[in-house]
């Protein structure tokens, strides 16, 4: 028995193991971008993102102040401040400093460097340092100091203000959120109606042809709709829809209809005849029934449903590139301005992870949220 | 107007037009057209009941005819025609010029390559990560993780992605978190991985097989959780071990699940685009027949070529839609 406990345990620990390494093996590339829009241009481009979570050692280079700003005190020349306190330079701990680049650890923190006729430079953990001369400093620049500093963690929101912003270049990136707001809120509710309607009619009213259909509905679950860009965007220039939210509103409508149906029939199947039958022996109208009884019932069904055809009009690329983006970009959505910006933009992974988090957001948050219809909806639309 | 409103009245105008559609229709039938009164109330009431499922259906009918079914005969008889020539019929032509263009054949191959890999693999994944998370406490928690990246857009995913793939000049410290691995791990020197013809295509691969393996797990792990405890308890009784019990005893009690999980993302592979459009554009030879299409279509303003593509992703479909079709009319029965 004891051989067969020890067995189990270690293949426990085996689980445990494999679960830890394909969990991090899915989370570690979104992490990464997400980290990575916290961080400034030079951040992302000096250290892999992973090395930002830790404090890190760096070198920089910083002069001191310039002998314009030396005071004199009890006869002595002195120069004074605080070296990371200069324009944007980084913020950290002294453990090492040195005034030539040959040798850029000869003193540390709190030692005084006598550089003869030059002065004594003493430099403290904190960054301050405090340069003296018995005569007066000359020249026009400041001394150099090479400084190993360690960096604690550094993060900012500064990317998503600049993204955001309408000041800059990338403006169209809120306009762009918003866009795409439009875009899937009508695509979402208007094909829930249609195919409630006709789900309905295909679960619990008996006509002939019902199940030819049924089948022509499971035929038009996989068509490509790929097939159906040329053909109807022919069709929205002929009617005059042209290119605009009208005509990616109603494609997305005609797109999402087979699944919606699909769905939404599988469901409505299931709910309990007693109660329908009970309603038409009362007199009900069909009408009525679908109404106070049907729509009511199928609610996680619909839910479900609405959150696959958000996520989906909301991800969407190909749809919007055909029917909605016209050639003045007013309307365009997110996923296009981010193709934009990795073509355009490729090196600039602040923007990029930025733009890119931002449109990822309202998704997740919806994932997140609703993860349980999310799953029902699944189960319910593949497995029988 | 602003787009905003625009939108928000359409919502309003959509569902009030679909909500009074149906509301009136059935009104009219019952009312005024077959009225359940006089002298034929009973025929009446039998017609209409008759007429009122194509009531229902009308709405849904005609848009799954028009922004569907229209367009796979409409891009077949585009994809015999020339736009140049006005329209005019050109047989198989546009056939001809596509089968002799290397770009296609690139193309072919790599949808080939697509299909064999990421449903095989999201598949896989799917399946270990359903029967490993089954039994553990955090397993909720992990199977979440994993099930994430179906939300992300593929474009977002591309993004993601690009950044795992970015590589820095050697010496440099490598922001990309692959060829950071592959260094720490004694590899020589960075390589840029979307550019290494053939390969690259696996690289693109891996994107799509992170996105599906939460859906291949969702539906793998209920089938797992469906499969009679009894099966497995005799199994246990007569000594299996687990790895017998995987594979003799779940496996084939759930393989019908397996096959509709695999189908399932072979439509989803056959129809990708977002991937290859935002990461390569179909260069290092990655192309694939919907960006081919696209290219096509929007590019080079060929709509005969472009159908043609499009064609050929119906009839790789087509063998799919055939088999739904038949299981959905065997489940009627």
């Amino acid at each position: 028995m004891d051989n067969i406990a020890g067995q189990k345990s270690s293949l426990t620990w085996a689980v445990h193991f494999s679960v830890v390494v394909l969990v991090l093996l899915w989370l570690l590339p979104t992490l990464g971008l997400f980290v990575s829009s916290f961080r400034s241009a030079d951040q992302i481009a000096s250290t892999g993102w992973w090395k930002s979570l830790f404090s890190q050692e760096q070198n920089v280079v910083i002069r001191a102040e310039k002998p314009d700003q030396q005071k004199l005190l009890d006869e002595l020349y002195v120069i004074e401040g605080n070296l990371f306190a200069q324009d944007g330079a980084v913020e950290g701990d002294v453990s090492v400093w040195g005034t030539s680049s040959k040798d850029i650890s000869a003193y540390a923190a709190g030692e005084t460097a006598d550089l003869g006729e030059k002065g004594r430079l003493t430099v403290e953990v904190n960054g301050d340092y405090r340069f003296v001369n018995d005569t007066e400093f000359t020249g026009s620049r400041g001394q150099r100091v090479f400084l190993t500093a360690t960096t604690p963690p550094s993060f900012s929101l500064t990317n998503y203000k600049h993204v955001l912003s309408k000041e800059s270049g990338t403006s169209s990136m809120s306009k762009a959120f918003f866009n795409t707001l439009t875009v899937s809120i009508p695509s979402t509710i208007i094909p829930i109606l249609i195919a409630a309607f006709a789900a309905y009619a295909l679960a619990w009213m008996d006509f002939p042809g019902r199940a030819l259909l049924i089948a022509f509905v499971v035929g038009l679950l996989v068509v490509p709709l790929q097939l159906a860009l040329i053909p109807l965007l022919k069709l929205h220039l002929q009617v005059g829809i042209g290119k605009g939210y009208l005509g990616v509103w109603l494609a997305h409508t005609g797109f999402g209809l087979p699944l919606a149906i699909y769905l939404l029939r599988n469901y409505m199947v299931g709910l309990p005849k007693d109660i329908i039958e009970n309603a038409r022996v009362d007199g009900a109208t069909e009408f009525q029934i679908f109404v106070k009884i049907i729509l009511p019932l199928s609610f996680p069904a619909l839910a479900s449903f609405a959150i696959f055809q958000f996520l989906w009009t909301w991800n969407d690329l190909l749809v919007a590139l055909v029917f909605l983006i016209d050639s003045s970009g007013d309307t365009t959505v997110m996923t296009r301005q981010i193709v934009e910006l990795l073509g355009s933009r490729g090196g600039n992974w602040e923007i990029l992870a930025t733009a890119a988090f931002v449109s990822i957001s309202v998704p997740l948050c919806v994932f997140f949220a609703m993860q349980k219809y999310l799953v029902r909806g699944l189960l319910a639309g593949s497995v029988k | 107007m602003h787009p905003a409103i625009q939108g928000l009245l359409t919502i309003i105008i959509g569902v009030s037009a679909c909500i009074g559609y149906f509301y009136f229709s059935n009104v009219f039938l019952d009312k005024v057209l077959f009225p359940a009164r006089g002298r034929h109330a009973g025929r009446n009431i039998n017609r209409a009941n008759m007429v009122r499922p194509w009531l229902f259906l009308f709405p849904a009918l005609a848009a799954l005819s028009l922004y569907l079914a229209y367009p796979v005969f409409e891009t077949l008889r585009l994809s015999l025609t020339d736009r140049r020539l006005d329209g005019a019929f050109v047989g198989l032509d546009n056939y001809r010029q596509m089968f002799s263009e290397q770009k296609f054949w690139e193309a072919l191959r790599n949808n080939f390559l697509w299909l064999l890999v990421v449903p095989a693999l999201s598949t896989t994944f799917g399946l270990l990560v359903a029967q490993l998370t089954d039994r553990i406490k955090w397993g909720a928690v992990a199977k979440s993780i994993i099930f994430m990246p179906m939300a992300i857009s593929f474009v977002g995913a591309s993004v993601i992605w690009k950044l795992v793939y970015d590589a820095r000049p050697e010496g440099a410290d490598q922001i990309g978190i692959l060829n950071a691995v592959y260094i720490f791990m004694g590899g020589d020197t960075s390589h840029t991985w979307l550019t290494i013809p053939f390969w690259n295509n696996f690289f693109l691969m891996a994107v799509l097989i992170w996105i599906q393996t939460g859906f291949a797990m969702v539906i793998l792990s209920a089938a797992l959780r469906g499969v009679p405890e009894e099966t497995i308890e005799a199994a246990i009784v007569d000594g299996a071990n687990p790895f017998q019990i995987f594979f003799k005893i779940k496996m084939p009690q759930i393989v019908g699940t397996i096959v509709v999980v695999w189908t399932t993302i072979t439509i989803t592979v056959l129809k990708v685009f977002d991937i290859v459009f935002a990461m390569t554009n179909g260069q290092w030879e990655t192309q694939v027949l919907a960006n081919y299409m696209y290219d096509k279509l929007f590019r080079a303003s060929d709509w005969g070529v472009g159908s043609a593509a499009a064609m050929i992703i119906m009839l790789l479909v087509s063998p799919i839609l055939i088999w739904n079709v038949r299981n959905a009319r065997k489940e009627m029965k």
